[in-house]
């Protein structure tokens, strides 16, 4: 009864403390611009931090620790993906798209090709992978709330629901910025003192290889090394799986709209660092959550409380540190969640206001108030789909359904993102039917594979979704639909339309020194910057 | 003046062209690297037991090799803001290039 008591007075105070922030940033929510990219005005230490805070979401803290907990070293593989994976965006994606960018993918895809069509097809592609996202999110949610409070999955989803569309509407993305930032920080405390708490056990010693060794007395080697080799679709599938890890951060639109909301190119590379070393360091903790939590909790215990072990990290926290702690970090992990998906819904709501209400369906004519009106609205309308979404897939891993979502944005978005910059010769026919091949081909494939085809007796034993037996033996698609994307690419540029040069004679496309200009050195405005530096030399690199 | 012939002017300074060749030699062999050092280590797991040996207590070498790709990452990361925060006044000098050029050329 007490150790309930003050869950409920720590959960409240962290939601109190949101909300408080979020009242708060509102009150500075004034034009279009605050509400996507928060004015642009971001320092680079707190983007670094928002965008840990965007990255580190439920999936890292309950879904990893969970894996790692009931499964070992193949839990892992999401760890070292997720944070390699911002290689990709740092050497090849970030500035490219900073240069050409100005809120949403849609737009940086939008400077080079002029055809509603391509931005119907990011903005379709966005709100796909955002959902995705946040129905991981909200499952996670769910099985937090359950250990937490006692009340059911169902109704915790609707709980968590209502109060990120008060957030969005309310704060847009100045107080999504804000929220991330702090939850960061609780975020990164929590795990250190967590992790801390498991290395001060008598038989780890502070000592981490002490974890490890009694991991493997006590459980079994096979907790420690990685699963032996089982034939080549099982191993396909980790390469699959790898795949969508590596490159979907690049595509994942929530986590791109952060390199918009800071003044400079400069600005953007230190949030990238400060965001990298905490991401990592967090990472590098993953271990110590889900080994401490197989030996302290026990897996028996995990698996009963969540069959995906998604409660591992909270039940630790019990374990070791007692009720206050494990009110402390159930509360980080909600506000987590929360944080989260808000920002998922700030890049959904956009990309569906600003790309296809506004340039689309308005032909560019909608005012500003116009806008802010329908992002609002389709705040709401994306969260109530999400949550609708979320209530049947509760007995899922959290960490494997944005795994999903990863390979969604691999297909979909990355491809063209590259060509984009990098093909002198893509054409409007090859992005679009680039996009729509790697989305459609990924989600084809899941709903095929047995992910959703459970067969009637699915191994783990869950409910079956779809009681067929799957068409397609991959769990991870990303290895077909990544290709799948590129070939679509590829194929509609040859097929399609005219080549690069008719089109840019058309109207159709911006000339391709052009982008390649601008997206190496931000020159956006050639007439002004270059006739104008003759006067006075600008110091300005954006 | 033609707006494509001024993006081709910048392009032809020989400030741009020292952008792009730099940021070519570091960016192309470094995601060469860590692409082939990031599948590596899914490879030899999925399809062989090599990294199966314990090298400190029941640490085996799939720890170490992943241990090593968050090595990586802070270095690669580090190597590319400190070129990138450096290729900034190549662009500065190629803005200013291909302003004179103009100047000379163009009748503004």
């Amino acid at each position: 009864m007490s150790d309930r008591a003050i869950s409920i007075i720590f959960f409240v105070l962290i939601i109190a403390l949101t909300i408080g922030i979020t009242i708060w940033a509102s009150r500075q929510n004034k034009s279009t611009s605050d509400h996507y990219v928060a004015g642009g005005n971001i320092k680079g230490w707190q983007n670094g931090l928002a965008i840990s805070g965007d990255y580190l979401s439920a999936a890292s803290f309950l879904g990893i620790a969970g894996a790692i907990s009931l499964t070992g070293f193949s839990g892992f593989y999401l760890s070292i993906g997720f944070l390699v994976a911002y290689l990709v965006v740092l050497l090849l994606v970030a500035e490219p798209l900073r240069n050409l960018g100005k809120y949403t993918l849609a737009d940086m895809l939008a400077s080079r090709f002029n055809k509603p069509g391509v931005r119907s097809a990011a903005a379709l592609s966005t709100i796909a992978i955002s959902m995705f996202y946040m129905i991981a999110q909200l499952n996670g949610a769910g099985a937090l709330i359950e250990l937490l409070l006692g009340i059911n999955y169902t109704l915790s989803v609707i709980v968590i629901g209502i109060l990120m569309t008060i957030y969005i509407v309310a704060g847009g993305m100045v107080a999504t910025t804000w929220i991330q930032i702090i939850k960061a920080l609780l975020l990164i405390v929590g795990t250190v003192t967590l992790s801390l708490l498991v290395l001060a056990q008598p038989s780890i010693g502070f000592n981490p290889v002490n974890l490890f060794n009694e991991v493997e007395s006590q459980i079994g080697p096979e907790m420690v090394v990685p699963p032996p080799p089982s034939g080549l679709v099982a191993g396909l599938d980790v390469i699959s799986l790898n795949i969508a890890l590596v490159l979907g951060t690049a595509g994942l639109p929530h986590i791109l709209i952060r390199f918009l909301t800071v003044p400079d190119a400069r600005t953007a590379r230190s949030s990238i660092i400060t965001a990298t070393w905490i991401i990592g360091l967090f990472y590098l903790l993953t271990p110590v959550l889900g080994y401490g939590a197989a030996l302290f909790v026990g897996q028996d215990a995990i698996a009963a409380q969540n069959p995906a072990g998604n409660t591992a990290a909270p039940q630790l926290a019990e374990a070791l540190g007692g009720p206050i702690f494990f009110a402390f970090i159930s509360a980080v992990a909600f506000a987590t969640i929360v944080a989260v998906v808000a920002g998922l819904v700030v890049a959904a709501s956009s990309a569906f206001a600003h790309d296809f209400y506004s340039n689309v369906i308005r032909g560019g004519n909608a005012s500003e108030q116009e806008q802010l009106r329908a992002a609002r609205f389709t705040a709401v309308g994306i969260s109530v789909a999400a949550i609708l979404l979320a209530l049947p897939a509760a007995s899922l891993n959290v960490a494997f359904l944005v795994a999903l979502a990863f390979a969604v944005a691999a297909s979909a978005n990355v491809p063209v993102i590259l060509l984009t910059i990098f093909w002198k010769r893509f054409n409007t026919t090859g992005a679009i039917t680039g996009i729509l091949v790697g989305l459609f081909s990924c989600i084809i494939l899941i709903i095929l594979s047995p992910n959703v085809m459970t067969g009637p007796n699915p191994d783990p034993p869950l409910t079956p979704i779809i009681p067929i037996e799957a068409p397609f033996p991959f769990v991870y698609p990303a290895l077909f639909s990544v290709p799948l994307g590129v070939l679509g690419c590829y194929l509609g540029t040859l097929l399609g339309g005219g080549g690069a040069e008719r089109e840019r004679e058309q109207g159709l496309q911006t000339d391709y020194d052009e982008i390649y200009v601008r997206s190496l050195t931000g020159i956006s405005n050639i007439e002004q910057e270059i006739e104008g530096s003759t006067q006075q030399e600008e110091p300005r690199t954006t | 003046m033609e707006r494509h012939e001024e993006w081709v002017r910048v392009e032809r300074t020989s400030a741009f062209r020292e952008l792009t060749h730099k940021r070519k030699a570091f960016i192309l062999p470094a995601t060469i690297f860590f692409l082939v050092f990031y599948f590596g280590l899914p490879f030899l797991t999925a399809f062989t037991t090599v990294l199966d040996v314990n090298v400190i207590g029941a640490i085996n070498l799939a720890y170490i090799y992943a241990f090593a790709q968050f090595a990586m990452t802070w270095i690669l990361m580090h190597l590319y803001v400190s070129r990138a925060n450096g290729w900034d006044d190549l662009v500065d000098e190629a803005r200013s290039e291909a302003s004179r050029s103009g100047g000379e050329e163009g009748s503004s």
